[in-house]
């Protein structure tokens, strides 16, 4: 099960990659990004059945990580949308300079 | 008996996983989303890391997915539909690189998926009993990893003050 | 001799080279801040130049109660000290070069007292009198130098003085360009001089005089290859200072500077450097006889070549430019032929007579100048169809000139006798040896180019102030003689071109009835016997003793009343052909026909150059900028920028500003790290 489990949380990671990239909806990409934690989060796991208690204490750490980061992107995404009245990234462009 | 269960979990997660990153609609995203963690939850408990299954719901269905969705209702996305994937070079670029990370990935374990087995000596079901879940991650948290606990306090009371003050219409 | 070697000497050389650059820097100022006051550079320029003839009169006097054998070197700093090559900036003392400063000095000051006249309406009088004094340090550089380097500093100096003064009426194009000939030229020889000095260093190690000629005797192979290449690189920068075949074109197109320029730079200093070189190195040449046909071929064919020329010129300055050309020619053949002693007399008697002639033919030309400018007549001031009879005007400027004439021709008492023909006797002393043939025949050209230098000197003597005056009516009231400023240093030419040849009359002539009336010293031979000891033996062991006859017979007291009286006879010839003939103004003169066309057009030389030479240079420099500047270095630079431009374009196209292209790029880095580890 364990080669399985890291096996599924690639496929996982590989999934929500592909969404970051394809996406313009900021909050749906966060979304995505989400599942990409939470894949690895899998992988963590199920390697802890094998080497230590360790692993899922990390995944307790990341999973908090992941609910804080959340809160703060979606509050900048909220102010984002009051300034242009869109969320689509395909509109933003600042980065350039 | 737990493989076919961990099959058909892993099954529904890769398939809802696939159908959160197509669908134009935000919140059947979202929903679609909410699914891949709950199975993701019960292939958990199958690893037999329960603590972290109820986590799972908790923190990231519960917590998280609701926020997003509240964020979703507040700025009233989801009423059009239109397609918001981005151009078709993008999707080929895009299967292009997942390729790669695959390709990177199998590579790594050596081509043949079965054949990883990683058996530390004598660390065979390291996982305590599930006598008592919560102590088999609570004791260690509180007695060798302290000081990260209270940074992540931290980091949770700037999150906090952060969201609250980006969020504001007036500072 | 302490005090050859005391510091009192030592600063008394440096003062007689460092007075004129003195007198530049005032000059210059003047120059720059008050171009219009004339006081200053008036008594600043020939002050400078007197004061320095006054010491190296001392020097020289001391010198003669002294019985220096060899030369005295002061060096003042180290110039290049790089590894094995240790030049310093130093000045050698001997009796060569006390000499040549004597003359420099002296014929100099005379030239400055007469241009404070000639020059006195001019511009840019401050600007002339700097550059003068700059041109005379540089010459004394020349002159004093201890070393090859030293001497090369002085011998660009004074190129660089020359192509200011030429061109010292630059507004005028012709002038401006005249001076671009001559720095151009000469620069041609330099390379040469350049390449030997190279060829010295890598053979010998060091480049100072003295060292250099005591250890060639055992270095080089007498007549070998090694040496004869040396000379022949020396005598090429040689030509070019000097103006000989195939270098002279720059000296005729020189006569557009000011006349005073004329009388020193191109007669009586700068072009006698190339003279002074080969006299220096005499030790060399006279170990390479090659070399010394050839430099005595080049200097006796130039002699003749150039007298052709003069015979057909109708410009008082270009006649006398050849005669230069022509002159320079013997004391070519002088010491080539080794007689270094023989040469530098000629050097000498010549810098008193040509002075004195370009001087002469200076106030002339002021007169005339004068006259048109009178008369609002735009007639030519130089052309001597347009004077005549000036006898009556000018009876100074006539009869110093004349004394001039005589001497050139080589008339006894007069100075350029006795140096003109100790020359070709010893040209005709030399036919011993190897190259017995080719001295005959140099001997042969030399009486011929004497008599054609009586015939035009005659011819230029008689247009000018014999016969009827061709000016016109009203410009004959306004020629009046030069003033006193102007004619005090041709009456001292004067009497230096009477009395310079009675340092060195041989013993022959002193044996002669009517013309041995002068003592004979040969002191100048003796003189100069320390400096051109090593090399007379040289060539007393290769070469054998010279003869004692001639080779048409007769010794050499016989040839000596033979050629004075070719002179006189030409004259005499000359006198009454110009004189029966009819000459009108240059404006209604025809054009010369024929083949006094060709002498009169210089044998087409300039255009032969012109086609061979300057046309082939300048296309291939258009080509070469063309297709090499500017299409391989410049495309290269050019290519190489817009090559940025292009990289900066295509790096400018990942920064789109859009967070998905970030996570792309992000993915792509991550993997290609993680593919290099894993695979």
């Amino acid at each position: 099960m364990l080669t399985n489990s890291l096996a599924l949380a690639t496929i996982l990671f590989i999934i929500g990659a592909l969404g970051v990239l394809i996406r313009r909806n900021a909050i749906i990409l966060f979304m995505c990004i989400e599942l990409m934690l939470t894949s690895v989060n899998l992988a963590f796991v199920a390697l802890s059945r094998s080497i230590g208690i360790e692993g899922q204490v990390f995944v307790f750490f990341v999973m908090a990580v992941a609910a804080a980061e959340a809160a703060v992107g979606l509050a900048i995404v909220i102010s984002l949308f009051r300034h242009y009245e869109t969320v689509d990234l395909k509109n933003f462009n600042l980065l350039r300079w | 008996m737990i493989d076919t269960l961990w099959w058909i979990f892993a099954g529904v997660a890769v398939g809802s996983a696939l159908l959160t990153i197509t669908r134009k609609n935000p919140i059947a995203s979202l929903l679609c989303l909410l699914v891949t963690f709950v199975s993701l939850a019960a292939i958990f408990v199958l690893l037999e890391a329960h603590f972290l299954a109820a986590m799972q719901v908790i923190v990231g269905a519960g917590a998280m997915l609701v926020l997003f969705l509240f964020v979703l209702m507040l700025l009233n996305l989801g009423n059009d539909y239109r397609a918001d994937l981005r151009g078709a070079g993008w999707i080929i670029a895009g299967c292009a690189a997942i390729g790669a990370i695959g390709s990177v990935v199998w590579r790594a374990v050596g081509g043949d998926a079965r054949a990883l087995t990683l058996e530390v000596e004598g660390a065979a079901m390291k996982a305590t009993p599930t006598a008592n879940a919560v102590a088999a991650i609570g004791q260690p948290l509180y007695q060798d990893f302290m000081v990260e606990i209270q940074l992540t306090a931290v980091l949770l009371l700037v999150a906090v003050i952060g969201a609250v003050l980006l969020a504001k219409k007036r500072v | 001799m302490e005090f050859f070697e005391s510091t009192s000497l030592k600063l008394i050389l440096g003062a007689i080279v460092l007075l004129p650059l003195l007198g530049f820097v005032l000059n210059g100022l003047t120059a720059f801040r008050a171009p219009e006051r004339k006081t200053i550079p008036s008594v600043v320029g020939p002050a400078v130049m007197v004061t320095a003839f006054v010491l190296a009169l001392t020097v020289f006097l001391r010198m003669l109660g002294a019985d220096l054998h060899h030369p005295i070197i002061h060096s003042y700093w180290s110039w290049i000290p790089v590894g094995n090559l240790q030049i310093d900036a130093a000045l050698q003392l001997d009796q060569l070069s006390i000499l040549m400063t004597l003359i420099i000095t002296g014929v100099g000051s005379l030239i400055h007292i007469f241009s404070i006249g000639y020059m006195k309406s001019d511009p840019g009088y401050a600007r002339y009198f700097a550059y003068l004094n700059l041109f005379v340090f540089f010459m004394l550089v020349l002159v004093l130098g201890a070393s090859f380097p030293m001497m090369f500093v002085g011998w660009e100096g004074v190129g660089l003085c020359s192509y200011l003064l030429i061109g010292f009426w630059f507004k005028d194009r012709e002038k401006a360009d005249a001076g671009k000939k001559a720095f151009i030229v000469n620069r041609i020889g330099d390379a040469g001089f350049i390449i030997a000095m190279m060829l010295i260093y890598a053979n010998l190690g060091t480049l100072s005089f003295a060292e250099v000629m005591e250890a060639a005797p055992a270095a080089f192979v007498y007549g070998g290859a090694l040496v004869t290449a040396i000379t022949l690189f020396l005598f090429v920068g040689a030509t070019g200072k000097s103006a000989q075949i195939p270098l002279y074109v720059w000296l005729p197109d020189a006569m557009a500077g000011p006349t005073p320029v004329s009388a020193l730079i191109h007669a009586a200093t700068m072009v006698t450097a190339g003279v002074y070189l080969v006299a220096r190195a005499g030790v060399l040449f006279a170990l390479a006889p090659v070399t010394q046909v050839v430099v005595a071929g080049v200097g006796v064919l130039t002699a003749l070549f150039a007298a052709t020329i003069g015979l057909a010129q109708y410009d008082i300055k270009k006649v006398l430019a050849y005669s230069t050309v022509s002159q320079l020619g013997y004391m070519f053949l002088g010491v080539g032929i080794g007689a270094y002693s023989a040469g530098v007399f000629h050097l000498m008697t010549h810098a008193f007579f040509k002075a004195l002639l370009f001087l002469g033919s200076g106030a002339v030309i002021h007169a005339m100048h004068e006259a048109f400018h009178h008369t609002h007549k735009d007639w030519d001031a130089q052309d001597m169809r347009n004077m005549g009879g000036l006898r009556k005007y000018m009876p100074i400027t006539w009869a110093t000139m004349w004394i001039a004439t005589l001497a050139i021709a080589g008339v006894w008492p007069f100075a350029g006798f006795f140096s003109k023909d100790e020359i070709i006797w010893l040209t005709a002393a030399s036919a011993v040896g190897p190259y017995a043939g080719w001295y005959k025949l140099y001997w042969a050209v030399a009486l011929i180019a004497a008599m054609l230098t009586a015939f035009y000197m005659t011819r230029l003597m008689v247009m000018t102030f014999h016969g009827e005056n061709r000016s016109g009516e009203k410009e004959q009231k306004h020629i009046h003689e030069v003033p006193a400023v102007m004619w005090i240093p041709l009456a001292v030419l004067a009497v230096l071109s009477v009395v310079g040849g009675w340092i060195n009359v041989p013993h022959a002539v002193a044996d002669l009835p009517v013309l041995g009336w002068l003592p004979s010293s040969e002191w100048l031979h003796h003189w100069l016997h320390p400096v051109t000891a090593v090399a007379d033996e040289i060539l007393a062991n290769g070469r054998g003793p010279l003869a004692e006859v001639a080779p048409l017979g007769g010794g050499a007291g016989t040839w000596a009343v033979v050629s004075f009286a070719i002179a006189v006879t030409v004259i005499l010839i000359a006198a009454k052909t110009i004189g029966s003939r009819t000459y009108r103004p240059a404006v209604e003169s025809a054009e010369p026909a024929g083949f006094f066309r060709v002498l009169n057009r210089k044998w087409y030389i300039d255009e032969l150059y012109d086609t061979v030479v300057v046309r082939p240079v300048v296309a291939i420099s258009r080509a070469l900028w063309k297709f090499v500047d500017q299409g391989v270095i410049d495309a290269t630079v050019n290519g190489l920028g817009r090559g940025a431009r292009i990289v900066g374009w295509a790096g400018a196209r990942l920064q789109t500003g859009q967070l998905n292209t970030y996570a792309f790029v992000l993915i792509v880095g991550v993997l290609i790290l993680l593919g290099y580890i894993v695979f």
